[in-house]
Formats: structure tokens, C-alpha cells, sequence
């Protein structure tokens, strides 16, 4: 096996008229890789897609070179800790693993010697011999973890893997993602928990609504991202002066005054000097601001955090 | 193929069929299933212990327990036992799975989709020939056992074992047929009860149907094999229409190629199938 990259070529699902993703073209390289945005943008869809779970509508993919319509030749080098919660009816945290592993086609002794061994690895060695169904959250997503690894792949797909973890298991399980992503294999993590994205990622992909909005390394995506226009909305005691201060720059796209006249929604292509403005007409003028926040939901709030940093929007 | 490549196979549908064996064989999601083969032996045991008793006085001949067999056999193990118990082990097997959010769990291992539909199959079959097969031989040889010599000579000399023989085998050609069927159900619908329901009515106005039609049912081939003919009581006698049964070098191939055919089917289209739980 000689291709090391994921690549999605032109790649469209949608779930009947309902879009899952669309005209994704992407390659990913070997390291830890993050999908940032919000619910329904697109990132378990795409997770989805590249173990072979559902099909693209259109377009192309493979997984080191492989198709996922051959899950004899995919499911070997991949491994998928997928968002779904359940596990068959009443088996341990031994016998999921153990099951598993015995369907690759490997012997029992081997088989034996993964499962305690990636038991190990999530420190669920302890509580392997109680059924998953008893289990915490937290000690399910540990054990889907094990699963996921047992087979040793070269590609992990993790699905909001942090979810549910405790702070100790959260450390254990980035330190884990970390040396794999050393060892040259892809880790490909979907999350919520954005700080910890900045921590972990080598590359991180964002998406929205279905669009890959932007990729490649985190300060790239900065960079690309500080090139969207987003919507924030200032409440304040003048906005019609406001916005005759703000429509000076370049960077301002739109404002409109709400009907109550106490609120401005600004379109700006560049938060920063925005927030850099916002502060100099408070001080010069003395503005009244209630308030001051994003107008979209979370992906402004990813892109504010992957532009800003901790320099606050709200 | 690659050399290995069979035992390869070979191992993966054996993890299948013991992981299945294991999750489903004498569940507790499955007591209606053990009720309904168990129904017709808790029958003919009690038939057993009342005519067992010194002043029960049966006044009825060894050939009538074997014809009241062959209806209770006709009527109930293949029209309700071995065809709602395949509907309810089979159509499970996949759709199950589905309802559980748990098929993901076989699709992520490196397993080709036919060789997990073939071993979920034998699961089930091995389930329903357990049971199914077990209570038809249970029930037939319990039912007559108040005549004691008569019935042991009955049995060893007479007609009786090429009877409970033929029986069992039909018993476990309904299974493999029914299974085949309820199998393919259970893939394609989100709700294995409608195509149940169509395919129930068909099998059951089968007696009523012209000869052609007949012949396009599992049904038909099963009662073409049974040993003692059920005499239809008027006045639906008048409605069933005959047909020339098919000889049973014809029934026993016919019905194993129908349900290959079927499985064939099931699993190319289970190379296709996605994982949506329907959320």
C-alpha cells in the first residue's frame, strides 16, 4: 500500500432532498486532522462517507487508495469510533472487542491478545468483564475507542470522541491521538470542544452547511477564514452613528438598523479591526453598548475562535 | 480468489453464527418465538397424560391421532409456528439490528456483506431448526403414545419413523424457505410485518387459488411433502381447487433453489446497504 492520502473528489450526499454534504474536494495527509462546525454541517456525513457506512450521491473517494465499496479491503485499514451509542445486546467490554476482532477473520489466541491489549491502552481492563449496556458515557466511549483501535489501523476516524470523557480520560485519550498521529497514520477527529481542536490538530477542515468552508493548517485557516463576511450584532444607545463611523472602512460589507432602533446588524469581513474600531468609537464617543454579539450560530463562534483565539467576541 | 482466502471466509461466517448464537438463542425478546413451538407439544403431552389415565376410555384408532397430526401439522406448524417463528427470527436478523443502532458493528469489520448475510442466515436457521424441527418430532411422537405396543410397532415397523422423517423435513425445508424470504424482508423494509402480512394471505388462500398460482408459493412444495393428506371439511371443500402435487424430487430441489435464489439476492443488495438508523 502505497497511497498515504485521503481524497474526496468532487463529492456530494444528500440524504433524499435534504443535503448532507456538497462538492467536497479535499486531500488529507497523514497526522491528526480535525472537522469543525456545527451540528448539521456535514462532518459525521463526511466521517460516514469515508468508512463506508453510506454512499456519495456523487463523486469519488479512497481511503489510501482504497474505494469504500469494499469494505474487505477498507475496514482493515480503518478504524471508527462512530457516534452511535449502542452495542449488541448483551455482551462485555471484552466480548465487543473480542467479537469484533474474531469477524476480521483473525485467530481466537490473537484475537485474545488485542482485545486486552487495547483494553489496556483506554484503561478498561478493569471493567472489561461487565456488560456494555452497564457502562457510563463515559467508559462507552473509552470502550468504542478500544474497538477502534484493536485491529491497529492506519486510518482512525473518531466521531466527538472527547464527549462524555472525564479530564483525566480526555488527557489519556489526546495523548493517544498524538502518538498515533506521530507514527504517520491519519487520526481524523470531529469536535465540539474547540480549544481542544487548536490543541491536537495538525490540519483542521471546517465546514458549514454541508461546504467545506475551509482547510489545511490551523493558521492557514485563519487566514482563509478572516476572508468570510460574518454578521454581528451591537446593541447600543446610537446605532445609526455607529454605523456612519463604522461604513468608513473597507472591511464593513453591510448594516441595517433594527425596527426598535437600539440594535445594528454589521456584515465585516475582518472581525478583528472591527472589535479594534468598536473600542475607539466607544472611547471617543462615549456609545452606550448593551451588548455586543455574533448574529449567526455556533460556526460564527468556531470562526471567531479560529481567527481570535481568546479575543472575544461576547 | 487468494490462496487462504476460504478459510478466511470460513472463519469470519463461524464468528458470525457463534456471535449471533450467542445474542439470540434463548433471548428473552424471543419468548413468544419459543411459545409458539412449544404451543403444539404442551398439546399433545396433555392429549397424552388425559388419555394415559385409567378412566379416560379413548375410544378413538391409532389412525386418527395420525391424521389429526397431519391437520395440526398442516394447520398450525406451517401456517403459524415455523412461518410467524422464521418471520419473527429472521426478519430480525437485519432489521433488528437496524432498530438497535447496532449494524454499524458488522459493517466496520473487513468482512465481505455476503459472507455476514450467509452467516446471519445459518444463525437463524440453526435457531429455527432447533426449535421448530425439534417440536414437530417432540409433538409427533408424544401424541399417539397412549397406545403403547401399538404405537412402538406403529413406529418401528410400521409407517412411523418414514412419517416423523418426512415431517421433520418438511418442518426444516418451511425454514429454509420462510427464512429465505423473511431474511430478504427484513433487509428491505423499515416494517417486515406488511410483506409478512401480503405473503401470509398468499400462502393461506393457497387451497383457493387456480393450479398456476398455486405453484408460486412455499406453501404448496411443503404440503406436496407431507405423508397423510388433510381431508377439507365442507364447505370450503367446495372452494379448493386441485392441483397435481409436485413430486418430491421436484419440491425438495425446488424450494433449496427458491431460498438460494432469494439469499443470492439479499446479499448483493446487502452490499449496497447503508447504515441510516433514521435519524
Amino acid at each position: 500500500m502505497t497511497e498515504t492520502l485521503i481524497s474526496f473528489a468532487n463529492v456530494s450526499r444528500f440524504y433524499g432532498e435534504v443535503l448532507g454534504i456538497n462538492n467536497v474536494n479535499l486531500t488529507i495527509p497523514p497526522g491528526i486532522t480535525s472537522l469543525v462546525g456545527p451540528n448539521g454541517s456535514g462532518k459525521t456525513t463526511l466521517m460516514n462517507l469515508m468508512t463506508g457506512l453510506i454512499r456519495p450521491t456523487q463523486g469519488e473517494i479512497k481511503v489510501l487508495g482504497i474505494a469504500p465499496e469494499h469494505p474487505e479491503q477498507l475496514c482493515k485499514v480503518v478504524g471508527y469510533c462512530a457516534q452511535f451509542d449502542s452495542c449488541p445486546k448483551g455482551l462485555t467490554g471484552y466480548q465487543f472487542i473480542y467479537w469484533f476482532l474474531r469477524m476480521h477473520g483473525l485467530t481466537a489466541a490473537e484475537c485474545d491478545r488485542k482485545t486486552n491489549a487495547a483494553l489496556e491502552r483506554v484503561s478498561m481492563t478493569a471493567a472489561a468483564g461487565r456488560p456494555v449496556g452497564a457502562y457510563s458515557k463515559g467508559m462507552r466511549q473509552r470502550v468504542k475507542l478500544a474497538q477502534a483501535i484493536a485491529h491497529d489501523p492506519q486510518v482512525l476516524v473518531l466521531d466527538e470522541p472527547l464527549n462524555g470523557l472525564d479530564p483525566m480520560a480526555r488527557a489519556e485519550t489526546i495523548a493517544l491521538f498524538r502518538e498515533w498521529g506521530q507514527n504517520g497514520r491519519h487520526v481524523i477527529v470531529s469536535s465540539h470542544i474547540l480549544h481542544e481542536v487548536d490543541q491536537i490538530s495538525d490540519q483542521v477542515i471546517l465546514l458549514s452547511q454541508g461546504y467545506v468552508v475551509a482547510e489545511g493548517e490551523i493558521k492557514g485557516v485563519r487566514d482563509e477564514v478572516k476572508e468570510q463576511p460574518m454578521q454581528i450584532l451591537v446593541r447600543c444607545n446610537d446605532p445609526g452613528g455607529l454605523a456612519a463611523r463604522l461604513f468608513q472602512q473597507d472591511h464593513m460589507v453591510e448594516a441595517k438598523i433594527s425596527r426598535d432602533r437600539k440594535g445594528l446588524l454589521l456584515r465585516t469581513t475582518d472581525a478583528d479591526s472591527f472589535y479594534l474600531l468598536l473600542n475607539k468609537v466607544i472611547l471617543e464617543t462615549g456609545l452606550e453598548v448593551e451588548s455586543i454579539a455574533p448574529a449567526d450560530d455556533d460556526v460564527n463562534s468556531v470562526y471567531q475562535y479560529l481567527i481570535g483565539g481568546e479575543g472575544g467576541t461576547v | 480468489m487468494q490462496p487462504g482466502e476460504v478459510q478466511l471466509w470460513g472463519r469470519q461466517i463461524a464468528a458470525v453464527l457463534r456471535l449471533e448464537m450467542k445474542k439470540t438463542f434463548l433471548s428473552k425478546r424471543g419468548w413468544w418465538i419459543y411459545c409458539l413451538a412449544a404451543g403444539p407439544v404442551v398439546v399433545t403431552l396433555l392429549h397424552w397424560l388425559v388419555m394415559m389415565r385409567p378412566r379416560s376410555g379413548f375410544n378413538h384408532h391409532l389412525g386418527d391421532d395420525s391424521i389429526i397430526f397431519a391437520g395440526l401439522f398442516q394447520l398450525f406448524y406451517l401456517r403459524a409456528t415455523i412461518f410467524f417463528g422464521c418471520m419473527g427470527i429472521f426478519s430480525n436478523l437485519f432489521r433488528g439490528e437496524m432498530l438497535e443502532k447496532t449494524l454499524h458493528y458488522y459493517f466496520l469489520t473487513p468482512m465481505r456483506r455476503e459472507l455476514l448475510v450467509i452467516g446471519k442466515y445459518l444463525a437463524g436457521l440453526s435457531v429455527a431448526l432447533v426449535l421448530f424441527v425439534g417440536s414437530t418430532a417432540a409433538a409427533f411422537l408424544t401424541l399417539a403414545r397412549h397406545f403403547g405396543a401399538a404405537w412402538s410397532d406403529y413406529l418401528y415397523h410400521g409407517p412411523g419413523m418414514s412419517q416423523l422423517g418426512s415431517y421433520m423435513l418438511v418442518a426444516a425445508l418451511g425454514c429454509v424457505g420462510y427464512g429465505a424470504v423473511f431474511l430478504m424482508c427484513g433487509l428491505f423494509f423499515r416494517n417486515p410485518m406488511i410483506p409478512a402480512a401480503v405473503v401470509f394471505v398468499w400462502e393461506n388462500l393457497n387451497p383457493f387459488l387456480p393450479a398456476l398460482l398455486k405453484k408460486i408459493s412455499v406453501i404448496f412444495y411443503l404440503r406436496s411433502l407431507c405423508p397423510v393428506e388433510v381431508p377439507v371439511p365442507p364447505p370450503f371443500s367446495v372452494m379448493v381447487i386441485d392441483a397435481d402435487p409436485t413430486p418430491a424430487w421436484l419440491a425438495v430441489p425446488g424450494l433449496l433453489v427458491l431460498a438460494l435464489i432469494l439469499l443470492a439476492y439479499t446479499a448483493m443488495s446487502a452490499r449496497q446497504t447503508e447504515i441510516n438508523y433514521g435519524e
